[in-house]
């Protein structure tokens, strides 16, 4: 029996982890602006840039 | 003012690095060392930034604010749903499947009326945002020669016509070189992974130019924004545009799969499914760096020019102009050609395949044409085919252009076709997971929101353009007024994509499922069913062969692949087929069901899967098999699975039965062994002092004349070895109850003290006699055991007649001590004899072994006595044992549990 692939699993984690924090109500909580700069331009980028390098991280281990 | 002929050299000068790239990736992937590896597969991906990001992301953000990043955060969560894609990559593999339409047409049958609904829907979605790439690169001439009109002429031709031409022959050139089976084009995917890396860094050029350039960084931009107060809106969310925010995600988490170009690069072009690894992160990454800038330059622009200042699509070159960076505008230029072109490349590829094998293939096979060419060579006819499709496509697209100009139609084309291939989800998405989904359902659905989206979204952007009387987006068709199409039911308050994203899908799901669910699938259906669905499971083991019954002929089928493949590929591909099967010629193969499944594949990968099943039951008289049977055949398959991880287990429970077994059997031929060994020792035993009570008798019978001196002592060795005699079989009978368990036993109170006491006593003359000293020492207050009183005094009279026997007369003694060990009384019987060995130690409780040397010495015991002990002592939840060095004494040890833990008799 070929078992789920835990790669795949934990990607696919993230990805339902990303949905609620890309979208409303959670959008709606950054106000305001940090260090001159729109807190909700850095929420996004920010959010978006860590998911990007958790599945990185997620995805190169495997080669290892 | 920058020279027409040096842009037109500089754009040649491109496109021909371009063709370079693609040659190379072709020449390359033809000597079999692709170049395709997981970063060009990544950055390929990146096909999905066409000039509608490049130009239009800034233009968006310009009204929107951040909701532009919504086109770019669904395909990023969409990626990370990595099975969902690696399913989708096995299937269209193991299929042959070179198309959206195809692969949907193939789940359902290989319904070639399906397959023609995919491509004519898809058509429909993507000419117009074809012709958006056309417009966006005439725009951006516009600005670059600083004309007002979008027609720049060269000899006398259209510039974009010209463009649209040398695009036309770029994809013709390198999209259609040869009918691969898997329809792979390497070098058209280097080259589009070339073309990311190009717009990449473009598009970051000018973001840096104008944020760190023309302003003072991100903080300075952004606080001159804040300080215009219809520019610090743009910089804020509008939670009450949520809805359209996660629809827009939604969107464009499918527009990332089911557009035509993103199947085509994602799917069929790829070379190796680990490649998506790196797509997973890469790809998102570079949405990320493309998008990082866009809101600093349309702020930029936005601040620069004022409210009216010029059309906001085109910041990114007007930016640089108006500084004067001519060279950066030149490279912008490039960019944005470089995104328009990879976009249209692939797209019409993609188009061009479906239309061939969906649209014409399926009405030239019933025409009469056709079948007069029997014998002819049909793969240069494919080919020619699709070199026309593409150029009709970018005909197409270019009068689209021509037509729409400035309208509106062009401008929101972006989110109509993605609105458009969204349709093409619950027919996949169901196909992949549910095999219960049917054609008649896919049709059912794919019709519905087909309709559903031409009503609500494109053409009510024709009649915004003014193109059809806009009076059923006002007040309903036929004057109906929940009709409206923008409002439908009555259905107000949401945005235009959002409300038919929101109807469509309502429609198309509803329609497939209900209409799956009340329809039954023919034979083809299930079988194909069962190989979507379960594809990671079946693996090779699809009962592909047994699927298909019928006559067919070799030399037919093998015409047949000549006549589409072309006769050179045909004979590589049936050679390649004829050693899988260990074969050397491919003549001497059975035309077998296995064969005409290999041949429907082959040309599934030319033509398509739907006329590839035409052509092949044509020459084929193939049985109908018949829905129950089918399923019966992969009920059958799915229960062999079942039965063979069932045979799995239980062959592992046999084993291990079978070792226990054998470990059974081994302990009772042991005891076998024993039995043997002990009933052998018995007789011997029993045997030694009868024969010296014969050997009296007899001589006392035969001679009378015996001295009654000598007859006192015959008769004393004959009373003392009837004696002993006695005692033995007394012995082994209490043995044998032992053993048994049915010994009686009589358990109560038990004061050992007093057992070793009266013990001592017992045999105190048998020490006298021999002149040993016995000492006694007793624990004071020691607790009451449970054991029975008799057998307790047997065992230790027996370790008390056991050491007298073994310690030397006169100078021997013997000490017995009983104490308390934590939960245990322990009894030690200690004598200065000879000692043990540490072989005889563990000898002498076995039966009839006795200490000393039996063979010269005569026995002083019967050899069971120790045994009894220890089965004695055993009982009570006790132990026997000894601690000997030669020559040192022995101390023999039993122990017993206190009355708590004595085992209830």
């Amino acid at each position: 029996m070929k078992r789920l692939s835990p790669v795949r699993q934990r990607l696919g984690a993230l990805a339902l982890f990303g949905v609620p924090l890309l979208s409303f109500p959670v959008l709606g909580l950054p106000q305001g602006e940090v260090a001159g700069i729109p807190a909700i331009f850095l929420y996004l980028f920010g959010v978006w840039g860590v998911l990007i390098l958790l599945a990185a991280r997620v995805a190169e281990r495997q080669g290892k | 003012m920058l020279s027409g002929w040096f842009v037109v050299l500089l754009s040649a000068t491109y496109v021909g690095v371009l063709f370079a790239i693609a040659r190379f990736g072709d020449a390359r992937a033809d000597a079999g060392r692709s170049i395709i590896s997981a970063n060009v597969y990544g950055l390929s991906l990146a096909v999905y930034c066409t000039s509608w990001t490049f130009f239009g992301s800034v233009g968006r953000a310009t009204s929107g604010g951040l909701s532009f990043l919504t086109i770019y955060l669904g395909p990023t969560l969409m990626l990370l749903c990595v099975g969902v894609i690696i399913k989708m990559i096995r299937i269209a593999k193991a299929q042959r499947i070179t198309s959206i339409a195809d692969f949907i047409a193939s789940r359902y049958g290989k319904s070639q009326l399906l397959a023609g609904l995919v491509t004519v829907i898809a058509v429909i979605g993507i000419v117009p945002y074809i012709a958006l790439q056309l417009k966006a690169v005439a725009a951006s001439l516009a600005v670059l020669f600083d004309q007002p009109g979008h027609t720049i002429h060269l000899w006398g031709v259209d510039s974009t016509f010209l463009v649209a031409g040398v695009l036309a022959l770029f994809t013709i050139l390198f999209g259609t070189r040869h009918l691969d089976a898997t329809e792979r084009h390497e070098g058209m995917v280097a080259a589009v992974a070339f073309e990311s890396v190009v717009k990449l860094l473009a598009f970051v050029a000018v973001g840096v130019f104008v944020t760190y350039g023309m302003y003072g960084g991100f903080v300075d931009v952004f606080q001159r924004a804040l300080a215009h107060p219809e520019l610090a809106g743009l910089l804020q969310l509008d939670s009450s545009r949520a809805g359209a925010w996660a629809s827009m995600i939604l969107l464009s988490g499918l527009a990332i799969v089911f557009l035509p170009r993103q199947f085509q690069v994602m799917v069929v072009e790829n070379v190796d499914e680990s490649h998506l690894k790196r797509a997973v992160w890469l790809f998102p990454l570079y949405l990320l760096l493309i998008n990082i800038f866009v809101l600093p330059v349309a702020l930029g622009g936005l601040l620069h020019f004022g409210a009216q200042g010029g059309n906001p699509d085109t910041f990114v070159l007007t930016l640089p102009l108006s500084q004067g960076a001519e060279s950066l505008a030149l490279l912008v230029f490039i960019g944005g050609l470089s995104a328009a072109t990879g976009m249209v490349i692939v797209e019409t590829i993609a188009l061009s395949t479906m239309i061939c094998n969906d649209l014409v293939m399926p009405a030239l096979l019933r025409s009469r044409w056709l079948q007069r060419q029997q014998q002819s060579d049909l793969s240069g006819l494919l080919i020619g085919i699709r070199r026309v499709a593409i150029a009709l496509i970018l005909l197409l697209g270019y009068i689209y252009f021509k037509a729409a100009g400035e309208a509106y139609a062009l401008v929101g084309i972006g989110l109509i076709s993605f609105a458009a291939v969204a349709q093409f989800a619950p027919a996949l998405f169901g196909g992949m997971y549910w095999k219960q989904g049917t054609r008649a359902g896919a049709l059912a659905g794919l019709l519905c929101g087909f309709s559903v989206w031409l009503y609500t979204l494109l053409l009510p952007s024709f009649a915004k353009s003014g193109w059809i009387d806009s009076s059923f987006v006002e007040h309903g068709l036929f004057g109906i007024d929940w009709l409206r199409a923008q409002a439908l039911f009555g259905l107000s308050g949401l945005d235009e994509i959002s409300h038919c994203l929101w109807w469509s899908m309502l429609a198309n799901i509803g329609a497939y499922i209900a209409v799956s669910l009340h329809s039954r699938p023919d034979a083809l259906e299930a079988g194909q069913a069962e190989r979507f669905v379960d594809v990671f499971r079946h693996a090779q083991r699809v009962p592909d062969s047994r699927l298909w019954r019928g006559n067919a002929s070799l030399s037919e089928l093998a015409t047949l692949l000549e006549r589409f493949l072309g006769p050179q590929r045909a004979r590589q591909q049936l050679a390649g087929y004829a050693r899988t099967r260990r074969v050397s010629d491919w003549r001497s193969l059975p035309a077998d069901a296995e064969f005409v499944h290999f041949a429907e594949t082959e040309l599934a990968g030319a033509i398509g899967s739907a006329s590839a099943r035409a052509m092949v039951s044509s020459v084929t008289r193939e049985e109908d098999l018949g829905l129950e049977e089918v399923l019966d055949i992969l009920d059958e398959a799915t229960q062999v699975r079942a039965h063979s991880r069932e045979l799995e287990a239980k062959q592992q429970a046999l084993e291990a039965a079978t070792a226990e077994l054998r470990e059974a059997n081994e302990r009772l031929r042991e005891l076998d062994r024993m039995k043997d060994d002990f009933i052998s020792t018995v007789t011997h035993e029993l045997r030694t002092p009868l024969t010296s009570i014969r050997a009296l008798s007899e001589m006392l019978f035969d001679d009378p004349k015996v001295e009654l001196e000598q007859r006192r002592r015959f008769l004393g060795i004959i009373v003392s070895e009837t004696e002993r005699l006695t005692r033995l079989i007394n012995q082994i009978l209490d043995m044998a109850k032992l053993e048994s368990g049915r010994a009686e036993w009589t358990t109560g109170e038990v004061n050992v003290g007093d057992v070793v006491r009266e013990a001592g006593e017992a045999l105190g003359p048998l020490y006298r006699e021999k002149g040993v000293h016995l000492s006694i020492d007793i624990a004071e207050g020691l607790p009451v055991v449970l054991a029975d009183r008799d057998r307790l005094m047997q065992v230790v009279v027996n370790l008390l007649s056991n050491a007298v026997k073994f310690v030397a007369p006169a100078s021997g003694s013997v000490s017995v001590v009983v104490a308390r060990e934590k939960n245990l009384l322990q009894v030690s019987v200690a004598d200065n004899g000879p000692g043990l060995t540490a072989e005889e130690c563990g000898v002498i409780f076995e039966k009839f072994r006795q200490g000393g040397n039996t063979m010269t010495d005569k026995p002083q015991g019967t050899g069971l006595g120790l045994p009894i002990s220890r089965q004695i002592v055993e009982y009570f939840g006790g132990k026997l044992w000894v601690e000997s060095a030669p020559g040192a004494g022995a101390t023999f040890i039993f122990t017993v549990p206190l009355a708590k833990a004595a085992p209830e008799a």
